[in-house]
């Protein structure tokens, strides 16, 4: 088998995002003041930390795929498909339709299960099992806040810093954009540029992107307004250090604590509007979104359907709830305008 | 004052045109009008229908001035745009200014009610949790609003519509009736939904804005003179917050018109979010750019009238 497939870019994708933390890591270790933030808020939020930290672990183990080494003759199971170590997990448990959570039989119908008492969930309409798929959408909540914010914070940094430091026609610019697109109603406009681009993963996160860049914007032109302003800034300039050597050794890293509170607040309701959009039908495919989606009319069947919708429910919930709870801690360790306000 | 609110004016004006330009870009230069017909009428279609059907809808031009000075869309799309003239929707030909007209009557019989109910809920709530600020009370409040704010807004409407409309029967699940005496009984759900959705965020930032105003000078000074705690809160504190809320409330008057999504089309209400909500279903992209223009020219409008209103209710705000 030659060629370029998609499971290659997460395997990769996978790689290099280790790489990236393992060397904000040891910047996080090598500097005082940001070791001492990260424990912190390690000692305030322990538990949903440890959420989180299970969440991206289930993430991972979905990113990393490859092919060969299945059961060939498991119901359901392509031989040439790569398969990523949760798939493995769940390989060939799949039933003809509903059962409920750790059933014997099948929901309509009375007869036995192919893998009785291996769906700790229950499964859906189609036979698929439920924890599976709520585990499975992990990757997809963590990839559509972390893509997107990898769009939206770049080109919040480019136009909000490059406005603020420049200033002049260009600050003039980019101010109109950002009032022009903040004028047009966001979820319309995130809708209407879905509509436009096509569905897809990708088209989403950049609609997302280009929708929830411009608070961030604003935010970082303004305090780069003040920054520059500031006595070590002008004795760099006055000492000679170019233009980009400014920006990137005075302005950047005095805009690096905003930039993660940003990311971390962002993030939670980057999940939420995508579940919206799911329900809408122009989502991600294989969201907790979807899940629900899908599982909304199964609530209305005799005996109910209930366990669909409350694992992708619960997921998603647990998810936002530590998102939330770690961005306020984030935000009280890092603000110095918040230091001290309630916990 | 004059020259201040003329220039102001002028702004909206241009920032009316960017948003303009960018549903052009959006919806004529990225998807363009092939598309769109293609996407109405089918794949399968004789290139002659397509034509005609281009002509009916006024999509039969080149797209940019540079290549028909007189005669193109981006020009004929502002001069439509500015003189209210929507045309006819790209999904089945009726004119969109009716379903607008039609849709506006009950979509602001939800979201007026629900705007005042919610804040007639969250102001008390929030001036309550400020009030007992660094205690018990507030931190288990602040945790609250968090847990509410983790709530998927679909998740609320399921299980509002099952729990309440399904199990206990107390409201219809949806519907709706334009009869005033029958009409608060379809209306019932969706509020409920739609302030505790709001809730969360809501609660948390008006007390954000108590907690700011009470560290001021003058509530030190109220608190010297000996006035009471409660007297505090509601005189000087309530009063110097609700310049952000107001700020808040009236940024939120333009979406009252546009309706809400997700509330209208789970409560089967006919308003401007279900016209929205069939325009993505149908590919209907010419009765979303029309929303997405109304929507941006209701929000300018809200955020002068806002600016300008600052000066009435803040004196010490200046106009240069």
């Amino acid at each position: 088998m030659t060629g370029v497939e998609p499971y290659m870019f997460s395997n990769l994708g996978t790689l290099l995002l280790l790489a990236g933390i393992g060397f904000t890591a040891r910047v996080v270790r090598r500097n005082r003041l940001w070791r001492e933030a990260a424990t912190s808020l390690w000692r305030r939020r322990r538990l949903a930390l440890c959420v989180l930290g299970v969440y991206f672990a289930i993430a991972l183990l979905d990113s990393v795929a490859w092919k060969g080494g299945v059961p060939v003759d498991a119901v359901g199971v392509l031989p040439n498909a790569p398969y990523s170590i949760v798939d493995r997990i769940f390989l060939g448990t799949v039933e003809a339709s509903y059962s409920a959570p750790f059933a014997s039989v099948e929901f309509y119908g009375g007869s036995s299960l192919r893998n009785p008492g291996t769906h700790p969930l229950g499964t859906d309409i189609i036979g698929r099992d439920v924890l599976y798929m709520a585990l499975k959408g992990a990757r997809v909540a963590l990839l559509i806040g972390g893509l997107t914010s990898l769009i939206a914070i770049p080109l919040a940094l480019l136009f909000g810093v490059g406005a603020g430091y420049f200033g002049g026609r260009f600050d003039d610019f980019v101010f109109f954009l950002i009032s022009t697109l903040a004028s047009m109603p966001g979820f319309l406009l995130l809708i209407a540029l879905i509509m436009a681009m096509g569905r897809g993963t990708l088209s989403v996160c950049v609609a997302l992107g280009v929708t929830s860049w411009v608070g961030f914007c604003r935010l970082s032109r303004a305090e780069t307004l003040k920054l520059r302003e500031l006595d070590y800034v002008r004795a760099a300039r006055v000492l000679g250090v170019s233009e980009p050597g400014i920006i990137f050794r005075h302005i950047l890293p005095n805009l690096a604590h905003l930039i993660v509170i940003t990311f971390v607040l962002m993030f939670s309701g980057l999940v939420l509007s995508e579940a919206v959009l799911s329900w809408l039908g122009i989502g991600v495919d294989g969201s907790w979104g979807q899940m629900i989606d899908g599982a909304r009319d199964e609530l209305s069947r005799e005996p109910i359907v209930w366990w669909n919708i409350a694992a992708a429910g619960t997921a998603l919930f647990t998810l936002i709830l530590s998102v939330n709870a770690v961005g306020d801690a984030v935000r009280d360790v890092l603000d110095p305008r918040t230091q001290g306000d309630a916990p | 004052m004059g020259a201040y609110v003329l220039r102001r004016l002028g702004y909206g004006v241009g920032v009316m045109m960017g948003v303009l330009f960018l549903l052009f870009v959006m919806f004529f230069a990225v998807t363009d009008p092939d598309d769109i017909a293609r996407k109405a009428l089918g794949e399968k279609v004789p290139p002659a229908v397509i034509e005609q059907w281009k002509t009916n809808h006024g999509y039969d031009r080149p797209l940019w001035p540079w290549q028909d000075l007189d005669d193109n869309l981006l020009f004929d799309h502002y001069r439509r745009m500015l003189t209210f003239d929507f045309g006819l929707s790209d999904a089945d030909d009726s004119p969109i200014i009716e379903r607008i007209r039609e849709g506006m009557g009950p979509s602001l019989s939800l979201t007026v009610p629900l705007l005042v109910l919610g804040l007639l809920v969250s102001i008390p709530l929030s001036l309550l949790v400020a009030f007992f600020r660094e205690t018990y009370i507030d931190r288990m409040g602040v945790f609250l609003c968090v847990l509410a704010m983790s709530v998927s807004t679909l998740l609320y409407i399921i299980g509002a519509q099952f729990l309440i409309g399904k199990m206990l029967r107390w409201f219809p699940i949806s519907g709706f009736d334009s009869d005033l005496m029958l009409l608060p009984r379809f209306l019932a759900l969706p509020l409920l939904v739609g302030i505790v959705s709001g809730i969360g965020s809501d609660v948390r930032f008006y007390r954000t804005a108590f907690i700011e105003e009470s560290s001021r000078d003058f509530v030190r000074t109220a608190r010297a003179k000996g006035a009471s705690e409660v007297r505090i809160m509601t005189r000087h504190v309530l009063r110097n917050a609700l310049i952000p809320i107001l700020t808040q409330v009236v940024l939120a008057i333009p979406f009252l018109f546009t309706g809400s999504l997700l509330l209208e089309s789970f409560f089967g209400i006919p308003g401007l979010g279900g016209v929205m909500v069939d325009a993505i279903q149908s590919n209907d992209f010419s009765t979303l750019r029309t929303m997405v223009f109304i929507g941006s020219l209701l929000f300018v409008i809200g955020q002068i009238a806002t600016d300008l209103s600052y000066g009435l209710v803040d004196p010490r705000v200046r106009f240069k």
